[in-house]
């Protein structure tokens, strides 16, 4: 019965050898990729899976506030009956993005006791919050699909790149919500100023109204300025508007996803460290 | 300190080389965005350095039982952060050989929601096992922990003896090389006490290095072959359980 087994692993630690910490918590996580998975599955089954109504809830969500928009927004618009496509498309791109991004501020909350007193990969926390949000994505897809259905829309092949522009906004994603953890982690009330933030950017971009309308105020530099707007644009248009992104889209994009997830990943690797300090 | 070997030996668990912490604290405790932005403006913000360790040097062989004394605030937990990496040190070398296990306390990361099979995975993940490493101790947990079919429901519908047993039987269940204990064992009713004792018995039989912290002499001065006497983030003495912990009640009651 005390038969206890030594584990396989040999680990030999030496802190005069971590030279580079980003490269180092990469590798880490790569270790640890059966915690993120375990961490998934907690958030995915305690959502859904002893509550009838929890998978459905996910996707009346999107499609409950694209009724009450498209009822309110659709005359003042003037886009017809492609309006309630449009606010669904831009939904699950913010839903996706919005969620993630406070969820992981919360999780870094939980995580914080836990890095007190053992070693993990302090990233794990947040790479696992966007993989639940991507799993919530993937059943959001289906009240989209179905609006598109019933309004008429059709998809065009450029749907197809929906994975490459998915990956972008994933990419920012994550970018935001480590160098947003890293606040959380020396000020626990950036999680209490967050949403209000959260609203502010959502009525800065073009979500509920369409994009010509912010391109007159204050000739665009709003969506200059706005660094989610490239990545959301790319995810609207292969859907949406069924067109091609240019080169130039997809390089602003792309150079914003990918500098975004650079920047916060370097930040939060570098800081990480001293989160042990607060207690 | 000229037992110290310069380079860690192939029979050294832990090494430790002019390791010091030093804290960077503010002078006013500023917990919150706010009041740092107002305090910034305000040119308020200062900070004052707090060494929690100075200068440690150790080096812990393989299957020693370490003894760690100290009075409150001498530095005994941030050795122990140092040790099992939850902190960097801000200067010297930490070097380990092994998997250190602080023995969490039991059961932190249980979710109430999911059920004890879903625990066992997600607790076993958050301590480092990997999925295959998890599914070939199922059963010696399940044995070890008398859950029944409980196993299946959900944690909330658990009482707190079974709660404990779970912890412990995961937390317990791999063999680290370094062991950590912090806190006397106190888990169930005395059946699973006894058990507890057993497998910590092995623990020590296996050639598991364990690192124990107290406040008791007695304990240490029974099971410990060398100790460590830190004072102010200082060590003290260093040497044979007996000399340091004479000398540690000398500096407590002073005699």
């Amino acid at each position: 019965m005390n038969n206890i087994s030594t584990p396989s692993r040999s680990t030999i630690y030496d802190s005069s050898k971590q030279r580079n910490s980003a490269i180092e918590e990469l590798r880490s996580v790569f270790r640890y990729r059966d915690l993120i998975f375990q961490l998934i599955r907690r958030d995915i089954v305690t959502r859904y899976k002893r509550s009838v109504l929890g998978i459905l809830w996910t996707m009346l969500n999107p499609l409950g506030t694209m009724v009450i928009l498209s009822v309110v927004f659709s005359q003042i618009f003037n886009m017809g009956g492609t309006y309630p496509a449009y606010i669904i498309t831009n939904l699950v791109a913010w839903n996706f993005f919005s969620q993630t991004t406070a969820a992981s501020l919360n999780a870094m909350l939980w995580g914080s006791s836990l890095f007190q007193r053992i070693y993990l990969p302090r990233t794990s926390f947040v790479v696992a919050t966007i993989g639940t949000g991507l799993v919530n994505t993937l059943l959001a897809l289906v009240p989209l699909v179905l609006i598109y259905l019933v309004t008429g829309i059709p998809f065009q092949a450029t749907v197809l790149l929906l994975p490459v522009s998915m990956l972008l906004l994933t990419a920012f994603s994550l970018g935001i919500s480590l160098i947003l953890s890293t606040f959380v982690a020396f000020f626990p009330d950036v999680a209490e100023m967050y949403p209000i933030l959260l609203t502010a950017w959502m009525y800065l971009t073009p979500i509920i109204v369409p994009e010509e309308i912010y391109t007159k105020i204050l000739g665009g530099w709003l969506l200059r300025l706005n660094p989610f707007f490239p990545v959301i644009r790319v995810f609207r248009l292969v859907i949406f508007d069924g067109k091609y992104p240019t080169l130039a889209e997809w390089g602003i994009a792309a150079g914003v996803a990918l500098g975004t997830l650079l920047i916060g990943w370097i930040y939060f690797t570098q800081k990480s460290n001293s989160f042990a300090y607060h207690v | 300190m000229s037992n110290l070997s310069p380079e860690p030996q192939n029979d050294t668990a832990i090494f430790l080389s002019g390791v010091s912490v030093c804290y960077r604290l503010p002078s006013e405790k500023v917990a919150t965005l706010k009041e740092y932005m107002i305090r910034l403006i305000q040119g308020k913000i200062r900070y004052h350095s707090f060494l929690a360790l100075n200068d440690v040097s150790l080096v812990v062989k393989k299957g020693e039982i370490f003894g760690i004394l100290g009075r409150n605030g001498a530095g005994k937990s941030t050795l122990l952060k140092v040790i099992s990496r939850v902190l960097m040190p801000t200067r010297g070398r930490v070097w380990i050989n092994g998997m250190v296990s602080p023995l969490l306390e039991m059961g932190s990361g249980f979710h109430p929601e999911l059920t004890g099979m879903e625990n066992i995975h997600l607790n076993a993940t958050l301590l480092g096992h990997s999925r295959k490493e998890i599914n070939q101790k199922i059963p010696e947990i399940l044995d070890f922990a008398e859950i029944g079919d409980f196993i299946k429901a959900p944690l909330r519908t658990y009482s707190s003896g079974m709660y404990m047993r779970l912890g412990f039987s995961v937390a317990t269940a791999w063999l680290p090389d370094i062991l950590i204990l912090d806190e006397v064992l106190s888990v169930g009713d005395a059946a699973f006490a006894q058990k507890c004792t057993e497998r910590m018995r092995s623990f020590r039989e296996s050639g598991a290095t364990v690192l124990l912290v107290s406040h008791s002499i007695d304990t240490v001065r029974s099971l410990c072959q060398r100790a460590l006497l830190l004072e102010h983030g200082n060590v003290l003495e260093i040497g044979p359980a007996s000399e340091v912990s004479e000398k540690y009640n000398h500096i407590i009651f002073g005699k």
